[in-house]
């Protein structure tokens, strides 16, 4: 039932090209007669519209933002990575695979990884050549700094905004189509079903945001760009926008959802300061680079960091994890923190916080830098002074951001951080051409699930994101729709598009009549806090059976009780958030379902039935070496299809980053 | 940092609609925590207005970190408030002090029509940007990101000037509602990067000759643009623009 239609000849490194050499292809003439509808226009969905509509084929784009610029990528902090070997540090295709396959604790499918490792390079070259200023060396060329999980240099980056470089780079790409009348571009317009024909998707419903009116849309394939679901915990790193909507629309027409329990908690977050809080703020991976973690070594030590002698501090990710010290995985990482804390060495007010702290690096840089100037006595206070230029030069936006936020000055006092939801590995299941199981649908980026496991590395998924876009989709999309280009252009009074017009209609009048007494964020934040709670850094068999019993009955009080302002054919933010905040209280219990199957702790699922000695995740691939691909059968009903997982190349050991 | 509560008195802009007449509504707000977010701040309102069975306050707002460009609020006669180089977002309660009365309004531009409320359309900017702001290269045309070595301070200034998050604060901090920083920085970054040089003269002609067709407003130098934007975009980005535009208006021939 599930085929991953990973090509079956050759050997794993030959498997792309050769799909590529394979692969049928539309001819310009037809291509200008097939309409694609693209769903979403962050790094995946700007990527996809352009690279499609440079091709010729009749592009529609969906964004529920005011411009499709403001998708979440932007937020996107330190960097891409790509097996350039620009620093002669060993890189290779093979190594970023198999760091990623690993970094993902097992849980990837080889080849679709192989595949991202080996247009890694491509990206860097097509970014380049939009105008994306990387940050670069005095002799001209691209800089590369690390991130966690490799021993390498991978990653380029522009300052702490990778992520706004690359979707600029990309808006624009999509712009200029836009010009050129290839592209269609919809703005503030959400996406609320998929329409099938035939058991094809053939189109959506979307509503137009500012007039509230429902539209439909025929498209050839339709292409689900819409991110990830960490919004499901409402207090995350994402923005508060990001939602799930697009992909549990189509999780409940039949395509299965893979992997919903892998989430990725961030370890280096602005802690929460108040029940205020809406969201979290992430402080990039790229600062570990630089930044070394501790605690104090005494509990409960209030005295300020600058008072506590280098000796009584814990620099507990170096002590643990000798061989890659603060640049371990995030969810080993954040783990780690989580048990300082539960230990009571935790820091600030709520004790929910661990050090991250510059004074070490920066008087590094200094030396370096009065070194390069050649002064020969430079006193303490001017190598500070020195290394707080290049520090500010690689950080700079950062460290504002940690001073607006927390009213501290990062470079005189160590940041406070703690882990927070920041990703989801989990999302739509797609085969090797990234199709779901739903003929002529497909998912891209964080909207899918096939390329981090159960973890996924630092500066990845901007890598992703753009792989999938620029030089997956054009591919496999045409080997798609050759065999569809006698279909015409369905129109939308279809019988299809009707019913689904008609069902649409039926949810908003639903959510507009309940009339209840509390608002869209009162269950929101009760469905945060169970998520949070029993589904978040550990889990365990009792708590995610409370957590489904406590989710049902509280999306059972929303469809009673939730109140709703205002009307249906307006501008109408509340109402945009119930439909979301719906969609939420269904895949919430999804992840719990699929968190209590997976008996195993791998990435960042950590069970605490399944540990090792050393308090480490430890998997069981005798029995769960598969990805979990769910399919809805009606509210609180999922069925398990298991894609068992093949390793030709890596093979699968207790990971260790001692 | 010593944390306070606060009581406060806001008159935000409130307009059903874009054809509708809009106007001042004065709202109480208690107990504001000088920790919370100012958007934090119109949540709990907003919390309030929903219990009460009134409506709330429509506004923009996405990634609440200060790079999405989406929030966009007229606080107290300046855009993004009284924090300097800080969005909306990123603005925090500790701004303020018990007892002040804090105005809200919206973008105010021709160019911005109001949807609702503080929310605005900016939609002319991404045309502006349709009009020139790229790179005409296609998917898979590219050579290796290091055949093209690029001066590093080329690179950093073109990467100041790729920071504008099209916020629209400059038209909104503008007299008379000018586009130009924000045009100027796209320029700027395309035109002192190698890769921009073929269609150098174009954008600029392009990219002007949308703004105003957008209605946006001429530049007359006063450069309250710069000293609103919450990404420090400079004014010599407006200098070089008009470098461009000049000398392509000369030279360029078709």
């Amino acid at each position: 039932m599930l085929d991953s239609k990973i090509p079956k000849e050759g050997a794993l490194g030959k498997k792309w090209e050769d799909y590529k050499g394979h692969c049928k292809l539309v001819n310009p003439a037809n291509k200008r007669n097939m309409e694609i509808i693209i769903v979403g226009t962050g790094l995946a969905g700007a990527s996809a519209a352009a690279s499609l509509g440079e091709l010729g084929y009749k592009v529609k784009a969906f964004c529920f933002q005011d411009s499709p610029r403001r998708a979440h990528s932007i937020a996107a902090q330190g960097g891409i990575n790509a097996a350039k070997n620009y620093q002669n540090d060993g890189d290779s295709v093979f190594r970023l695979f198999y760091d990623t396959v690993k970094g993902g604790d097992y849980r990837a499918r080889e080849a679709n990884v192989h595949r991202l490792a080996e247009v890694s390079g491509n990206i860097i070259d097509q970014c380049v050549a939009q105008g994306v200023p990387f940050a670069r060396e005095y002799g001209g060329l691209l800089s590369n700094r690390s991130f966690g999980g490799t021993q390498v240099q991978r990653t380029f980056y522009a300052a702490g905004q990778t992520g706004q470089q690359l979707l600029l780079g990309a808006y624009s790409a999509l712009e200029r189509q836009i010009a050129l009348g290839n592209v269609t571009m919809y703005s503030r317009h959400e996406m609320l079903e998929i329409v099938t024909i035939d058991g094809k998707a053939r189109g959506i419903i979307a509503r137009d945001l500012i007039t509230g009116k429902l539209e439909r849309h025929f498209g050839h394939a339709v292409l689900l760009c819409s991110g990830g679901y960490g919004n499901v915990f409402y207090l995350s790193t994402n923005a508060m926008g990001s939602n799930v909507t697009a992909a549990w629309k189509a999780t409940r027409k039949g395509a299965f959802f893979g992997n919903p329990c892998f989430t990725q908690i961030h370890p280096t977050c602005i802690p929460v300061s108040g029940d205020h809080q809406s969201k979290l703020t992430l402080m990039s991976e790229s600062l570990r680079n630089d930044g070394r973690i501790w605690v104090p070594k005494k509990q409960n030590d209030n005295r300020k960091p600058s008072d506590i002698p280098e000796e009584e501090r814990d620099y507990y990710l170096e002590r643990r994890y000798p061989a890659f010290g603060n640049l371990v995985p995030r969810d080993v990482a954040s783990r780690a923190a989580k048990e300082r804390c539960d230990a009571g060495y935790g820091v600030g007010s709520s004790k929910q916080a661990v050090y991250l702290d510059f004074a070490f690096n920066m008087d590094r840089y200094g030396r370096i830098e009065a070194s390069k100037r050649q002064i020969s006595n430079a006193t303490p206070e001017q190598i500070r002074q020195l290394g707080k230029e290049v520090v500010a030069e690689k950080y700079g936006n950062l460290f504002d951001m940690y001073a607006k936020i927390t009213g501290e000055n990062p470079y005189e006092v160590p940041m406070r951080i703690y882990p927070a939801v920041h990703y989801t590995m989990g999302g739509l299941w797609v085969d090797y051409e990234l199709m779901t199981s739903i003929t002529g649908l497909y998912a891209l980026g964080e909207a899918n699930f096939s390329d981090h496991g159960a973890n996924r590395l630092g500066a990845s998924a901007l890598m992703q994101g753009l792989a999938d876009g620029y030089f997956v989709i054009p591919y496999t999309m045409g080997n798609y729709l050759a065999d569809d280009i006698r279909t015409k252009e369905i129109p939308t009074d279809h019988p299809a598009f009707v019913e689904a017009e008609k069902n649409v209609q039926a949810d908003i009048d639903k959510l507009m009549n309940i009339k209840g007494t509390k608002s869209v964020d009162h269950f929101h934040k009760a469905l945060g806090k169970i998520m949070w709670d029993k589904c978040g850094m550990a889990r365990n068999e009792k708590g995610l059976k409370e957590a489904i019993t406590e989710i049902q009955q509280l999306r059972a009080e929303f469809w009673k009780d939730v109140r709703v302002p205002g009307t249906a054919n307006e501008f109408n933010p509340e109402l945009e958030k119930a439909g979301r905040v719906a969609d939420f209280l269904e895949l919430g219990e999804l992840m719990c379902v699929d968190a209590l199957n997976r008996r195993e702790s791998c990435g960042g699922h950590f069970r605490e039935e399944s540990q090792t000695d050393e308090g480490e995740a430890k998997r069981d691939d005798d029995n769960f070496s598969y990805v979990a691909a769910w399919e809805y059968k009606g509210p609180s009903q999922f069925e398990l299809h298991k894609e068992p997982l093949v390793f030709e190349e890596c093979k699968p050991t207790q990971r260790s980053y001692k | 940092m010593e944390h306070y509560n606060m009581n406060l008195t806001l008159k935000v802009w409130r307009q059903k609609n874009t054809d509708a007449q809009g106007k001042f509504e004065t709202y109480p707000v208690s107990g504001i925590s000088s920790e919370m977010s100012f958007l934090e701040m119109f949540d709990v309102l907003n919390e309030r207005l929903i219990n009460e069975g009134k409506e709330p306050i429509a506004f923009d707002h996405d990634c609440r970190e200060g790079i999405c460009g989406a929030c966009s609020m007229h606080i107290n006669g300046r855009a993004h408030g009284p924090w300097a180089g800080t969005t909306t977002c990123q603005l925090h309660m500790r701004a303020f002090k018990d007892g002040d009365t804090v105005t809200v309004e919206p973008w105010r531009a021709g160019a911005f029509p109001v949807v609702k409320d503080l929310t605005v359309d900016r939609g002319a900017f991404d045309r502006i940007i349709e009009a020139g702001g790229y790179i005409s290269v296609n998917t898979g045309n590219a050579q290796d990101a290091n055949c093209l070595p690029i001066n590093k301070d080329d690179a950093d200034a073109a990467f100041a000037a790729a920071a504008c998050i099209g916020c629209g604060a400059c038209v909104a901090a503008c007299k008379n509602s000018s586009a130009m920083l924000f045009l100027s920085a796209k320029v700027s970054q395309l035109s002192l990067l190698p890769q921009g040089q073929p269609e150098r003269k174009s954008r600029a002609l392009n990219m002007v000759a949308q703004m105003d067709k957008e209605l946006f407003g001429s530049c007359t130098n006063t450069g309250a643009c710069e000293a609103e934007c919450p990404k420090e975009i400079s004014l010599t980005n407006i200098a070089r623009l008009n470098r461009e535009f000049i000398s392509a208006g000369f030279t360029y021939e078709k």
